[in-house]
């Protein structure tokens, strides 16, 4: 009883089951993708499926194209999204907050299917499944993730910085691009590694918005791991895309969280 | 003036317009029978009869049951989990702060296939069968974090006088939980727990590289595999505009909640 009390006053320990189970199922299983990334199948190690990776012109062509395809997506992200969250966000609009909650609420209704029906929709309009349409489809999926932290960004923005600039003489360009872009820069970084992180890793968009036709680096990660006797090499693979999530995240490294929190209700 | 604001208007609902568009076919053609999405054969309310009579097929079934087991169970615990772990941090010195709150990013920075893939190596070095429990266990982890940053701020507001207050005055440790922390921190429990149960039941990525090879289908690795094959289930359409609009009443039901609340 008495240890059960000082596990109590002691609130600190409260956070030990969860450190527990972070070390078990976060770090332990990243450890375990570098683990069998230089290993092979019969457990010696081994660098030949770095080597393989690099020498593959396939897979390495679609790793480049993947990383093309989600920079571009996230460029348009920016572009479409940048200002319909201006717009939302600036009081000069006074755009009801109903609008805000009109962008996220797509997101409820699960993506696979929103996909389909965006494949269906192309096939209707007789537009062919091909790059243009895998565009539009992560387009679509995920420019909610840009719009949501810019529009925070902008929201919290203290009106008194924008005042002074214009009392001070500024032109409204100027306001915008000397003041409001700059402070809301926070909100863009988030927005990228929001964008840039699933559009970089999907397999399943691509597979349906192009019938199979494009092979983006994800669903290069997925067969390997399916085949069941390319492990190691999936496993090489992750390690890869770690690696640039790694690089986006220190390059979106602006306390993203906060732009984050609670955002979804 | 002026046009600069229809500009902008018309911007948004365009913007909008597009967006809508898929979701306004998958509920109208919710309304015919047809098999296939975009082919209208005529009126008809069969496939919702069938999706409320159980007719949809076995394997639509279970995977809405499986979705919802699994939601449930991983928000439970993830609130649990997070709520305690929360609490924990808020108590702990700089370093081992940062050091926790570091690795509570590490699943909401990686993307899908990287969190999934990971614990299916896990899972496969420990010689760990797959199925519904490894699910679980990697829906928690994707979800406790989102439950840890939203019941921080709560402690971050609360006096902290409050709880050790309760202690003087003669309350136990226990008791001072739950009569006085934990009413504190239940608006950032709750909104963690709904965010965990909207994560959860949205999640492809992560089970579908952790369900292993029992057959164990969520909704969306069953639209997956529907997709793979060619066909939709057709009773998808009227499931999705159904959870769609519940959706968008209860949205509209906070709102008009919030926005009260704020006039008075």
């Amino acid at each position: 009883m008495a240890k059960l009390t000082n596990i109590f006053n002691n609130r600190r320990s409260w956070a030990a089951p969860y450190a527990l189970f972070l070390v078990l199922f976060v770090v332990l299983p990243l450890i375990m993708i570098v683990f069998y990334a230089f290993h092979d199948a019969s457990g010696t190690f081994t660098v030949h499926n770095f080597t393989k990776f690099f020498t593959t012109n396939t897979d390495l062509n679609r790793f480049i194209y993947s990383i093309g395809i989600a920079i571009i997506t996230t460029l348009i992200c920016i572009l479409l999204g940048y200002p319909a969250a201006y717009i939302m966000a600036s009081a000069e609009f006074n755009t009801p907050k109903v609008m805000a909650i009109l962008f996220i609420l797509p997101m409820w209704v699960n993506f696979l299917l929103r996909t389909i029906a965006t494949a269906e929709l192309f096939s209707m309009l007789g537009m062919p499944l091909r790059e243009g349409a895998l565009l539009f489809g992560m387009v679509y999926d995920f420019l909610p993730f840009m719009i949501y932290p810019i529009y925070n960004t902008i929201q919290k923005l203290d009106n008194s910085y924008l005042e002074a600039a214009r009392d001070l003489g500024a032109t409204p360009l100027q306001v915008f691009t000397k003041v409001t872009l700059p402070l809301s820069m926070p909100g863009i970084y988030s927005g990228i590694v929001m964008v840039f992180m699933p559009t970089v890793s999907t397999f399943a968009i691509s597979e349906i918005l192009t019938e199979n036709n494009i092979h983006l680096f994800g669903t290069t990660i997925q067969e390997s791991i399916n085949s069941g006797t390319m492990l190691n090499y999936g496993a090489a693979l992750s390690l890869i895309m770690l690696v640039i999530i790694g690089i986006t995240s220190l390059i979106g490294n602006n306390d993203n969280s906060e732009s984050r929190e609670g955002g979804l209700l | 003036m002026k046009t600069k604001h229809i500009i902008a208007k018309t911007y948004l609902w365009i913007l909008i317009a597009v967006l809508y568009t898929p979701i306004v076919m998958i509920i109208v053609f919710s309304f015919t029978k047809s098999k296939v999405l975009g082919n209208w054969t005529g009126f008809s309310i069969d496939l919702y009869k069938n999706l409320f009579s159980g007719n949809s097929g076995i394997g639509l079934n279970s995977a809405i049951i499986n979705t919802i087991i699994i939601a449930l169970i991983a928000a439970f615990f993830a609130t649990l989990l997070g709520t305690l772990a929360a609490i924990g941090i808020y108590n702990m010195r700089q370093r081992e702060r940062n050091i926790l709150l570091f690795t509570n990013n590490i699943p909401m920075i990686n993307p899908d296939i990287i969190t999934g893939v990971s614990l299916f190596f896990l899972f496969v070095a420990l010689g760990v069968t797959q199925g519904m429990a490894t699910i679980i266990i990697a829906h928690i982890v994707f979800c406790t974090p989102y439950v840890v940053l939203s019941v921080m701020p709560r402690l971050t507001k609360m006096n902290p006088n409050i709880y050790e207050a309760a202690l003087d005055l003669g309350a136990t440790p226990f008791q001072a939980l739950r009569k006085v922390l934990i009413p504190e921190l239940l608006p950032g429990m709750i909104s963690g727990f709904i965010l965990s149960i909207t994560l959860s039941i949205d999640d492809f990525g992560v089970t579908y590289f952790t369900k292993g090879s029992g057959g164990i289908e969520t909704l969306s690795t069953f639209i997956y595999a529907d997709a793979r094959r060619g066909g939709l289930t057709p009773e998808l359409r009227p499931l999705f505009s159904l959870i769609f609009l519940v959706i968008l009443i209860m949205l509209v039901i906070i709102n008009i909640r919030a926005s009260k609340k704020t006039n008075k």
